[in-house]
């Protein structure tokens, strides 16, 4: 049984799955990533996703147009981001608590517009793989990485971007700068609360797009609570990741590998209870986190809020 | 500036009643809500309000339905208030309900009354493993507590399914094939008794008392005093020579306990077994979750907690009436619920900045600089 799985079909359909499963992590963790750095923690990214999803399912439903759709959860996202903002940098309140009321939030309306303007768990056409030309073609490999669909693809572009904005950008070191020391940006005329609100409506935007990645690109249905965690391991891929978007990658992969690997484990009936493989992922995270985490420090700034001394 | 000093008691006042202004404002835009809906406002209200006081049952499924979020906001009062962040309740109610219900279920020789006492223990045992882990976690491996116990709820949620699914299934469904997720039925000696002919058992009584404990515990004992200094200021602790990392761990174990409790009470007084739907909130009801919204409304004050506990099984029991007569769904609620906690997080920043002027203004008439012997926080404190 368990040689079923060294099979070179099974192999690819594991990694394929697993580059495919990594797409919402991705989105909402880099996303967050940018909210950390400039000291934000935003909990509430569950919520964000819910929402996302709900937006870009509904429109993508109602009107036909999944772009629509994305724009949906990019705007609802950005919205809770605002708002989330608000409260954080505004008004000052502690940010782990705050997040689970965005979470409640999401999780409650978005299952409460589900049900009065849906009813029932429907169906859309998310987006079709695209085939890169020339590459697609390579045995194994193409069907891995260049037989994905447009967000899939767009995930993976994030990394590299949100690299080069944090590390080479002025933005970048404005972002970092406002995470490490505050007091030392502000008395460098870098505004700490407008920082703030770019990091955290970013996030919430890419929280929304990882949402509309299961709504309509991965899943291609929408169901109340249907990130069931997700967004909260989001959040941990961060710390995982040592808030760098390369480990932040590394950190999604091996999430979503993991996950991918048990999925496949229940596909070909190999008898492990399916309950212990649906845990694997999380003992694993915890594991890594109690490796890698008393190694690197988290930004200075992280949840304290700014106020400047008169 | 002399007056504001003078209206010290108004300030508490007010202070004291942000959070029903957050209530309030969420239940505010809760209509807002149900208007573009197009339900009438005041009639889902008057639902929801007959659905949780309208009747002598309905009274009693309320405090029935608050007792898990007291026993898990009790922890949460803990914890918090030594700076750890607990999100882990679901899964400390699930595995302290697993211990209980082991218990009720192979100890069936012994008398009533021992096996729901050593059933409440192993509540309370298998709560404080699961959030002694990410204590310990925290303490020594430097993890974050919001992760690991969110982690540790995924964790929760398999080990449940797997167990009520496999070794510990019903035997009456293990031949069925719809294998509903259940354990068999408690021995009726081994149920919380109950307090009137209602559905309210024991355990609403249980958790009030052990309300006062917590209260007597974190403001009259030295464990509860380190536990708020650590959460005050770790650093200042440490060199006070308290034994900060200890003390992190104890509050996230004491936390974990309580929602341990809060699950050990749902099988042996609500449902006499334990039994899901494959979901977290399948057993738990999501009290893990709300029993966090409870302690943040009451203030993370152990007394204060009880009513607004209340408060919101009230909320969540109405919910269902609301549900039925105007065809709003009870999501509703959780979404509220969350507007609450966004709600009463800011609203401290008025409580801030009121202190702040007050000590400023102190300062101004050199009457009483601002002091920080801990005899002065712990009235600040228990007066909030």
């Amino acid at each position: 049984m368990i040689s079923e799985l060294f099979t070179v079909t099974v192999l690819i359909g594991i990694l394929a799955s697993g580059i495919r499963l990594a797409t919402p992590y991705l989105y909402a963790s880099i996303g967050e990533t940018f909210g950390q750095r400039s000291g934000v923690l935003n909990l509430g990214v569950e919520g964000q996703m819910l929402l996302g999803a709900f937006a870009a399912f509904y429109v993508a439903l109602t009107t036909g147009s999944l772009w629509l759709g994305i724009l949906a959860a990019m705007i609802v996202g950005a919205l809770m981001g605002l708002i989330m903002a608000f409260v954080t940098v505004n008004l000052h309140a502690q940010q782990g608590i705050s997040g689970i009321g965005f979470y409640l939030f999401g999780l409650g309306l978005s299952d409460l517009l589900f049900q009065k303007l849906m009813g029932t768990v429907e169906t859309v056409k998310g987006f079709p793989p695209i085939k890169i030309p020339w590459f697609s073609s390579i045995p194994g490999v193409g069907e891995i990485f260049f037989s994905q669909n447009i967000l899939v693809y767009g995930a993976y572009l994030l990394v590299p971007l949100a690299w080069f904005v944090l590390n080479k950008t002025t933005l970048g070191l404005k972002i970092r700068s406002v995470g490490e020391n505050p007091d030392a940006a502000d008395s460098l005329g870098v505004s700490v609360a407008r920082i703030r609100y770019f990091t955290i409506i970013l996030g919430g935007t890419l929280s929304g797009i990882a949402g509309a990645s299961l709504s309509i690109a991965l899943l291609n249905v929408f169901q109340q609570n249907m990130t069931s965690g997700l967004g909260f391991i989001a959040v941990a891929l961060v710390y995982f990741g040592a808030w760098r978007p390369w480990g932040v990658l590394g950190g999604a992969l091996l999430f979503s590998m993991v996950n991918s690997l048990q999925l496949w484990i229940q596909v070909l009936g190999i008898p492990i209870p399916s309950e212990i493989a649906v845990m694997m992922p999380y003992v694993l995270t915890i594991l890594v986190l109690v490796i890698t985490v008393s190694r690197v420090r988290a930004p200075s700034a992280l949840t304290k809020p700014f106020e400047r001394e008169d | 500036m002399k007056k504001i000093i003078q209206s010290e008691w108004v300030s508490r006042l007010i202070d004291a009643s942000l959070p029903v202004f957050a209530a309030l404002a969420a239940l505010l835009l809760g209509a807002v809500m149900l208007f573009l809906l197009k339900v009438n406002p005041i009639e889902a209200y008057k639902a929801l309000w007959d659905g949780a006081f309208g009747s002598t049952n309905a009274f009693a499924e309320t405090l029935v339905k608050a007792t898990p979020l007291l026993l898990v906001g009790l922890g949460i009062c803990i914890s918090f208030r030594g700076d750890v962040i607990n999100i882990g309740g679901e899964g400390q109610m699930i595995i302290g309900a697993i211990l209980a219900t082991w218990v009720g279920l192979n100890f069936t020789g012994l008398p009533g009354w021992l096996v729901i006492t050593l059933s409440m223990f192993a509540g309370f045992l298998g709560g404080a493993i699961w959030g002694g882990i990410p204590g310990v976690l925290k303490a020594y491996f430097r993890v974050n507590e919001i992760l690991s116990t969110v982690m540790m709820n995924a964790i929760a949620v398999q080990m449940m399914n797997f167990l009520l699914r496999g070794p510990m299934i019903d035997p009456s469904q293990a031949e069925l094939a719809s294998k509903i997720p259940q354990t068999a039925r408690l021995l009726e000696i081994f149920r919380l008794p109950r307090l009137a002919p209602t559905r309210l058992h024991l355990g609403a009584l249980i958790a009030v008392i052990l309300a006062v404990l917590v209260y007597i515990l974190l403001w009259r004992t030295t464990l509860g005093y380190r536990i708020r200094a650590v959460g005050q200021n770790p650093n200042a602790s440490r060199y006070a020579g308290i034994k900060v990392q200890r003390y992190v761990v104890l509050a996230l174990l004491l936390s974990g306990a309580f929602s341990g409790m809060a699950g050990a009470t749902q099988v042996f007084g609500v449902n006499y077994r334990m039994i899901t739907d494959g979901s977290s909130s399948g057993f738990t009801g999501s009290a893990g979750f709300n029993g966090i919204v409870a302690a943040l409304f009451g203030q993370l004050h152990p007394i204060l907690t009880i009513p607004a506990s209340i408060l919101f099984g009230a909320l969540l029991v109405g919910a269902n009436k609301m549900q039925r007569v105007v065809q709003v769904p009870s999501a509703l609620i959780i979404a509220l619920n969350g507007l609450v906690v966004v709600f009463v997080v800011s609203s401290e920043f008025w409580r801030r900045r009121r202190q702040r002027r007050r000590l400023a203004a102190a300062k101004q008439n050199d009457e009483s600089p601002p002091q920080s012997d801990p005899e002065q926080y712990q009235q600040v404190e228990s007066g909030a």
